[in-house]
């Protein structure tokens, strides 16, 4: 059930829209029922996934199409947008209490890494900012939990408070901030068992244990391979304990993520930090715009996008876009498609970065070498103004000069020339359509 | 008379106990999905694109997975049409039907464990972390030694920090010995020792545990392999299970963890943990239509005997009972 990218999925459906100016409403409504499925697929809520694909669609009806995009990318990107926005901005900052210490309480369900990412957080707040955290060990019904802790401490070399499981972790989690204040700790961490959002009995207790030492932060720890479930459990914590941020965890495995979302969409509360790895260096902050990729599944598609968006200059495109009309193009303005081309950085990475790219048979081993177009570029550069732009005035004695001048055979001035030839003639047919049709979008070779 | 009735019929025959934990442990799984499948059946009174449309999506909430549920609705839609069915209470039957179906798979494949009469059973469980590999294992050997068997525990997390100390809890609490080594040492040295010491105290069951890994890290389904391999060396035809255990929360990836652990691993079953909260779990339909793994315990509750052994009808039952009672006394 392997399911391919957004991206490539989209570029099916995108073949026959290929080309147009503005992206319809049939179009968006065709591109909307892949997307949908792509967050089906990355485990976002149906709930969740069908108010985003509306509030998409609304968007993405009647955009203009940039100039160096198609209108599959195009889509792509509100939707990349819309989705990171969602995600909200990077927050990857942890209260601090005016009046030290600061009490973080972790909670969760059973096995999402509670215990494990207490002791990355307590990592992160020393190494990082320098602090000086108290662990506690409040899960006195998980067998071993508590040794759990005490040797992630160990391995920290950080102090960790417990008073064994026979004592009620709202007592523990009281002592322990007595013990801090008393030693000064900053920060209090405390690791609370997993429990099941419907256990009355044990989430009572987590309300009592958040009443007596009063969280600045209640980080919800949500395991990333969650599936439909995850609004329902970040709802019914949020709800009961009011969380003030969460934790995903596991993301170093190949899930797509979809729970971020989720949660996010009921809860709105930030997704602070994600778990990257068992080690205990391995937390780091959420990147919005990273997982909104991860969950569309799209590569590195959108490098590509925002590199062509840096590196092409809107107003010459424009003004190319209408030499192209008046099929006034010169080898000069094909010179400086080039160089544009080139500014993105070496072709065969921008090749690899196209999904589907990889599939494709040959590309995959295909080495496109920068030096041809260096060649182009040398012969072009080779021409006089006049045989630029007017090439055809470039006789056969002219094209061995220009072959001597670039150092490359007279074969491949020729080729040169009737490619150009070619795409000019393109363009004019193009043009004769656009006259009689409506208006096309038009996209030079390398766009 | 309805598949359901007939279920209900053949279950009040047999033992009692069990299908009330089914029922009850499955409690909040039930509310979500017969509430809204009761909800769909009442407002179509006639089935039709609508309904199924529905229908579709109450199964995606449970994490069945987009193209198991295409296929689903379309055999239902199939056999709507072939029996002439247009009332939406008749169609609930045939879904309840067509899931115990599928949860049974073909006839040759065994809900049970494959427990040698004589002689050891080695049992390796696998999975991703925090899914309740060492929870398992300490209920199963909780149910093996009531029933009479000399069980031992193979410690094989040397990696998680407290994994040994939890197993051993474990150990201590269903009285059974702990075959160790200390924190970080090789897990497949661990088997090698648990198995002459098995043999040594002619074991019955040997409950091998391992560390939980993402199934993407290369290294670490490695020695898996190896643990396995060790274990396949010193007694031939074992492992006679290797259980991969899936949390009921886990999403579509749940399918990639069985489709890699069963590459690594060779995996036999399934133990689906964590049944007893709102997760529906649906992603195992998706595994037993692709894979054919079947299901071999659920997970129903936090005490030692809430392991129930899988039983499909009592299972769909449990998913049902109260949706399609409600619907009799219509």
């Amino acid at each position: 059930m392997a399911f391919e990218g957004l991206s490539e999925r989209l570029q099916k459906t995108m073949q026959k829209i290929r080309g147009k100016g503005k992206v319809t409403e049939a179009d968006v409504k065709e591109m909307m029922r892949e997307v949908r499925l792509a967050l089906l697929y990355a485990d976002v809520n149906l709930k969740v996934v069908k108010s985003f694909v509306k509030k998409v669609s609304e968007r993405a009806v009647g955009q203009e199409v940039m100039k160096s995009l198609t209108p599959g990318q195009q889509v792509i990107k509100v939707v990349k947008d819309e989705l990171t926005e969602l995600m909200g901005g990077e927050q990857s900052k942890i209260a601090t209490a005016n009046k030290p210490p600061t009490v973080v309480m972790m909670v969760g369900l059973q096995g999402a890494g509670k215990t494990t990412t207490t002791g990355k957080l307590a990592n992160l707040l020393r190494k990082k900012y320098n602090r000086k955290p108290l662990l506690v060990a409040a899960d006195i019904y998980r067998p071993a939990a508590i040794n759990q802790l005490q040797t992630l401490g160990k391995q920290l070399t950080l102090p960790v408070f417990s008073l064994g499981d026979k004592v009620s972790p709202v007592e523990i989690a009281t002592k322990a901030i007595e013990k801090a204040k008393e030693e000064h700790h900053d920060y209090v961490l405390i690791d609370t068992a997993g429990r099941l959002h419907i256990d009355e009995n044990l989430m009572d207790e987590l309300k009592q244990i958040k009443e007596k030492v009063n969280p600045d932060e209640i980080l919800l720890v949500v395991d990333a391979m969650t599936g439909q479930d995850a609004v329902n459990v970040a709802q019914s914590f949020n709800d009961q304990l009011g969380v003030t941020g969460v934790v995903l965890t596991k993301l170093d495995g190949d899930t797509r993520g979809g729970a971020a979302l989720s949660i996010r969409a009921v809860t709105e509360k930030p997704i602070k930090f994600v778990g990257m790895g068992e080690k205990m260096d391995a937390l780091e902050p959420f990147h919005p715009e990273r997982m909104a990729s991860r969950i569309l599944g799209m590569g590195d598609v959108l490098s590509l996008i925002e590199k062509a968006e840096a590196t092409i200059d809107e107003e010459k495109a424009k003004e190319l876009e209408q030499k192209m009309r008046s099929a006034s193009l010169t080898l000069d303005d094909f010179l400086e498609q080039l160089a544009q081309v080139r500014n993105m950085g070496p072709l065969d990475e921008l090749l690899k970065m196209l999904p589907g790219a990889n599939k494709m048979k040959g590309l995959n081993n295909l080495k496109i070498d920068d030096k041809q177009i260096s060649h182009v570029e040398a012969i072009i550069q080779s021409m006089t103004k006049e045989e630029k732009e007017h090439p055809e005035i470039i006789n056969a004695s002219r094209r061995r000069r220009i072959a001597k001048g670039s150092g490359r055979p007279v074969q491949e001035v020729n080729r040169l020339l009737k490619q150009f030839e070619e795409m000019k003639k393109m363009m004019k047919q193009m043009n004769n359509m656009t006259k009689k049709g409506k208006r096309k979008g038009f996209k030079l070779p390398f766009m | 008379m309805g598949f359901f009735n007939k279920l209900k019929q053949k279950l009040t025959k047999q033992t009692n106990v069990v299908t009330e934990k089914f029922k009850e442990g499955l409690t909040k799984t039930r509310e979500n999905i017969s509430t809204k499948v009761n909800d769909l059946v009442a407002r179509y009174r006639k089935v039709d694109e609508d309904f199924f449309e529905e229908l579709e999506e109450i199964l995606i909430q449970a994490d069945v997975g987009f193209d198991t549920v295409l296929e689903l609705v379309d055999e239902l839609k199939m056999e709507v049409k072939r029996r002439n069915i247009q009332d939406s209470v008749a169609v609930r039957d045939i879904i309840v039907e067509k899931l115990v179906e599928i949860y049974k798979g073909d006839e040759e494949e065994i809900n049970t464990l494959n427990i040698q009469n004589d002689g050891l059973t080695v049992i390796l469980f696998v999975g991703v972390n925090g899914v309740g590999k060492t929870t398992t294992i300490g209920k199963l050997a909780h149910k093996f030694k009531q029933e009479g068997k000399k069980v031992l525990l193979a410690a094989g997390d040397t990696f998680r920090a407290g994994a040994i100390e939890q197993l051993e809890v474990w150990g201590e609490r269903v009285g059974v010995d702990v075959i160790k080594q200390s924190e970080g040492s090789d897990p497949a040295a661990v088997m090698y020792d648990a198995i002459q010491a098995a043999r040594a105290r002619d074991t019955d069951i040997l409950l091998c545990d391992t560390a939980g890994r993402l199934q993407n890290k290369v290294n670490l389904m490695k020695e898996l392999e190896k643990v396995k391999r060790v274990i396949e060396r010193e007694i031939p035809g074992a492992p006679h299970e290797v259980l991969l255990v899936l949390d009921a929360t886990t999403g579509q990836n749940a399918m990639v963890q069985a489709k890699q652990f069963k590459e690594a691993t060779d995996v036999t079953g399934i133990v689906l943990t964590k049944l007893d909260g709102t997760a529906k779990g649906g992603i195992v339909i998706a595994i037993r239509k692709e894979l054919h793994i079947p299901v071999k315990f659920v997970g129903l509750g936090e005490k030692m005997d809430d392991l129930q052994e899988f039983n499909p009808e009592q299972y769909v039952y449990g998913l049902f009972a109260g949706l399609v009672e409600e619907g009799d006394e219509e």
